[in-house]
């Protein structure tokens, strides 16, 4: 006898217009972020594919055939190819993967296909974490999974209302969050990456560069973006003292300054008797190698060396987001000594550019006077020369010190940083530039100060004998209250800043601090999750260098545990007993004591009617129950009254 | 593979599957005897979610982990329910009716989901013969597939090994069981219905008198019993929305006709049974008082649907001289 086609095998079940809706609103859920970043081209040609299909099935015309599908997918290629040039790259790949949703669709015939495009639905819904892990994503996110899910129970259940395929969907996912829950916890993690990762992979990331040129920074100060998070142990510094040292420039070609060469030194923390911090900071990825250390570092993190200019650089780039543990020091004891290489590179200028400015300095050092003298009459030129401070300065040409110092006389502090350090070089005096930020912002609800791109900073160290390097902020000394309340009450009213720094925006900073405490465990506790708080958290659960032998034991327990509740659970809900089936057992077990077995074919009709013959006394009672048994088992379902008075007839009964 | 070798060694099965056949009256599908394996579309999951978690870790992806460990979780859970919905549901089997030899016999399964909660898309599947359905068991309610088993022997047909099956909710795990009720279905033998003369009326004491349509008297009405034939239900009645009644009639009792085995000395076993079974019917159709002789038994004339079904049944059950 031939063998019929398996009903229940998804080969060859076909998809109906119902599960077509499923699939693809669910699919659309998850590629619509996608979409909008997409070339709109892309956008529009996945839309058509998913309106083919649609017209397809409502049309009963033939789907069309393998060759146009794998022709669309190739044009679809060579335009993303013609975009991007390359089609592995992060963006180019992640687009092809939402043409590709749309290319299955439009092949799938059966269930299986069908189940085939929500597994790519999973797929897609990861591509997303690529670009944001925020909140609002994850819930957006949440959502995709919900209705990819009920979509796959669809299938598997054609005949089901949509509303009992939904409920089963929330319940699976309810089930499967503790067991979710207790894998995201447990799981061995390891540090990635396995393999090599596209060149794009971290493009598009902000923030500070090693090298500076006028303009750089106020361009910075215009995003609102997060570049970390600090959290101390008790008080936290004023704001004047907050300055978050960066990378450290040392060569200057009259225009732009540059990091230039260095070198790592054994770090050596500083003596004296500076006010000590100790604070976390969860630092942004940057993709760069460097860690922002509020001045001085009195320790350093793991992984972590410190340079000869004393900066603080990771041994990787940072390319996810990275929590270390700092100790630092307020005006600590400097080391006197420096190199005399070191000293002489402090010194190097183009003699070619900017020859007014330093034809001032040298005027200056003629004069006569120490290094510290030299170092108050800049500052006092700064504070004297009617100098304005503005996020839109105007643009400067090759000579930019001077231009900035006697033609237009408004800049950021990159300009500021800038000139006086070349002031000083001219002076005689050895002197780098230092980028980083200055300040942060305190959030009043967790106490944890926020450093965004738009509070960064440049300032000056110069090197006074006797006393080492010593911090110049010029742009402080011009313009006093950038350092003090912070660039929003520095700058002329709500001049181009971030909508949410403007100081007449009180009302939405309150919920913005509100809103950035649950963005900041969110980042701590899940985005920041990683192997080293992996290991943290279990020291405190008690488990001693939890390698991935322990944490694999204890997952697995905690994993049969929670699958055997969950059978306990379905067994509960199985054996629970109809309360009206469990009064007719009582019913039967009151006549069987009396003699009166019920045969196992009997009926109740026939069993109660025999009984209340065999039973003349209670032979009502009797009759009643075998009615109410009836009605209420073969009728139109049970009733909380009549199953009470069923329960209580039974309970009476009385037979003598 | 497995299922064949066990379907060609009984005692086998019997072990593996933990019960022995047949089981009566109502079996519950406790859960020793519910089996579960992932389906090929739940290795497929299993190979998306190690794609999900090798690319949370290449990217260090922490909602990409989330993700991986949700479905992971989804996937546990879409096992458990999958067991869920076959174990302790309850399976009886109704009263198949008869059937002639080469017709397929109706059993009606009945699934009782004994349980708070539905249990959508269970297959039901005759193991032997592959005849299957699928039904949806309300909460609480009752579920109702009819299986058509072919009828290849005469005598009774044992429902056989039946096999039950669901994939809900994920699609990506298989649970099934399989049971064997007690019940059975009467197979009669296959009617030849060649257009052969009844036999002739000296054979048998009666004299068979040619019936002739108006000859049979109209006697009235009688209350409609569930063996009477629908040829004499009194449709115009029934058509009133009255009662179903039956009509009467006098005249046939004048012939008697006697199906005998020894008119058919030419044939073999099956052959003659084919015979009679052929007669019987036609017997029945003329509207004659029919008697039936095998050796050994006999079966006073009759007529009417009780008589048809006993003489059948006569036939079915024919063990031989």
């Amino acid at each position: 006898m031939k063998a019929l086609p398996h009903p229940l095998s998804p080969d060859v079940r076909p998809l109906t217009l119902r599960d077509l809706t499923w699939l693809s609103a669910s699919l659309a859920i998850v590629i619509a972020p996608h979409a909008l970043r997409a070339p709109w081209w892309l956008t529009l040609l996945t839309l058509c594919l998913y309106g083919w299909r649609f017209y397809s099935m409502l049309s009963r015309a033939p789907l069309p055939s393998r060759w146009l599908v794998i022709a669309v997918a190739f044009i679809g290629m060579l335009g993303v190819w013609m975009e991007y040039r390359t089609l592995f790259g992060r963006q180019a790949g992640v687009l092809l993967l939402m043409l590709f949703s749309g290319l299955k669709l439009l092949e799938s015939r059966h269930h299986r296909d069908g189940a085939v495009a929500a597994f790519l639905g999973y797929f897609l819904i990861i591509t997303n974490f690529l670009y944001t892990q925020s909140i609002p994503t994850a819930l957006v996110m949440c959502v995709g999974v919900f209705a990819i899910t009920a979509t796959l129970i669809g299938f598997s259940a054609p005949n089901r209302s949509a509303r009992d395929n939904l409920r089963t969907a929330a319940l699976l996912l309810a089930h499967a969050a503790p067991a979710a829950l207790v894998l995201f916890v447990l799981f061995p993690r390891v540090n990635g990456p396995l393999w090599g990762l596209p060149q794009d992979a971290y493009a598009g990331m902000t923030g500070l560069s090693d090298t500076m040129s006028p303009g750089n920074l106020s361009q910075l100060a215009l995003s609102d973006a997060i570049v970390f998070r600090a959290t101390f142990e008790g008080e936290p510094p004023p704001q004047p003292l907050r300055y978050w040292r960066g990378p450290v420039l040392w060569d200057f070609d009259g225009r732009t300054w540059s990091a230039g060469l260095g070198h790592l030194v054994n770090f050596q923390p500083p003596r004296g008797a500076g006010r000590s911090y100790r604070y976390s900071v969860l630092l942004e990825p940057h993709n760069r190698f460097w860690l922002f250390t509020l001045e001085t570092a009195a320790s350093l993190p793991e992984r972590a060396r410190m340079s000869f200019d004393g900066q603080v650089f990771s041994t990787s780039p940072v390319r996810s987001r990275l929590r270390y543990d700092m100790v630092s020091m307020v005006n600590p004891e400097r080391e006197p000594n420096e190199t005399r290489s070191t000293l002489n590179r402090a010194l190097r200028l183009p003699a070619e550019y900017n020859k007014r400015t330093l034809a001032l300095a040298e005027g200056w050092r003629r004069a006569g006077g120490s290094d510290a003298d030299m170092l108050t009459r800049a500052l006092d030129f700064l504070r004297g020369g009617r100098f304005s401070y503005t996020l839109e300065p105007p643009l400067l040409g090759v000579n930019s010190v001077d231009e900035f110092l006697f033609d237009t006389k408004a800049g950021f502090c990159e300009h500021f940083a800038s000139a006086f350090t070349v002031l000083m070089r001219a002076a005689g005096v050895p002197a780098r530039v230092v980028t980083g930020y200055q300040g942060g912002d305190l959030n009043p609800v967790d106490q944890i100060i926020t450093v965004r791109q738009s509070d960064a900073h440049a300032w000056t160290e110069v090197f006074i004998a006797g006393r080492g390097w010593v911090r110049v902020d010029p742009t402080a000394a011009a313009m006093p209250s950038r350092v003090d309340i912070g660039l929003a009450r520095a700058l002329p009213q709500d001049q181009g800043l971030p909508l949410l720094m403007r100081p007449s925006m009180e009302w939405l900073r309150g919920a913005r601090y509100r809103w950035e405490a649950l963005s900041h465990k969110w980042n701590v506790w899940v985005l920041g999750y990683n192997p080293e708080r992996q290991r943290d958290l279990m020291l405190s659960f008690g488990m001693r260098d939890a390698d991935w032998h322990k944490l694999t034991a204890v997952l697995f327990t905690f994993l049969g545990a929670m699958t055997l509740a969950l059978l306990v659970w379905s067994l509960r809900r199985l054996t629970r007993p109809d309360p009206v089936q469990k009064a007719w057992q009582a019913f039967c077990r009151k006549l069987a004591a009396r003699g009166v077995v019920r045969a196992p074919q009997e009926g109740p009709r026939d069993y109660s009617t025999r009984a209340a013959r065999a039973l003349p006394a209670a032979r009502r009672p009797i009759l009643r129950i075998g009615a109410l048994y009836i009605a209420l088992r073969y009728g139109n379902g049970a009733d909380k009254p009549a199953t009470a008075r069923l329960q209580r007839l039974v309970r009476q009964l009385e037979l003598a | 593979m497995i299922n064949a070798l066990l379907d060609k060694r009984p005692r086998l099965a019997n072990w593996l599957y933990g019960f022995t056949p047949p089981e009566r009256g109502v079996v519950v599908l406790v859960h020793r005897r519910v089996y579960i394996l992932p389906t090929q579309l739940g290795w497929l999951f299993v190979m998306t979610l190690a794609i999900l978690l090798i690319g949370s870790i290449n990217y260090a992806l922490s909602l990409g982990f989330a993700l991986t460990f949700l479905l992971a979780g989804t996937g546990l859970a879409g096992m458990v329910h999958t067991a869920r919905n076959l174990a302790r549901m309850a399976i009886s089997v109704g009263r198949a009716e008869p059937v002639f030899m080469g017709e397929a016999a109706q059993f009606r399964v009945y699934l009782d989901a004994r349980s708070a909660f539905d249990r959508p898309a269970i297959l039901a599947r005759h193991v032997l013969s592959r005849s299957q359905m699928v039904v949806d068991v309300p909460a609480g309610g009752l579920g109702e597939v009819v299986l058509a088993v072919p009828a290849a022997r005469r005598g009774w047909l044992p429902i056989g090994r039946v096999m039950l099956e669901t994939r809900f909710p994920l699609g990506i795990f298989r649970s099934w069981s399989y049971v064997e009720p007690e019940a059975r279905c009467l197979v009669y033998p296959r009617p030849e219905r060649s257009a052969l003369p009844l036999p002739s009326a000296e054979s048998a004491r009666g004299a068979l008198r040619s019936p002739t349509p108006g000859n049979d008297d109209y006697s009235g009405l009688r209350a409609y019993q569930l063996s009477d034939s629908p040829r004499h239900v009194a449709w115009k009645a029934v058509a009133r929305n009255e009662d179903m009644l039956t009509k009467q009639f006098t005249g046939e009792a004048a012939a008697e006709l006697w199906l005998d085995w020894a008119h058919l000395p030419h044939f073999n076993v099956e052959q003659r049974l084919s015979r009679l079974a052929g007669w019987v019917l036609e017997a029945e159709r003329s509207g004659v008082q029919y008697a039936l002789r095998l050796p050994g038994v006999e079966i006073a004339a009759g007529r009417g649907e009780a008589h048809r079904a006993a003489c059948l049944q006569a036939l079915a059950l024919y063990e031989g001289p």
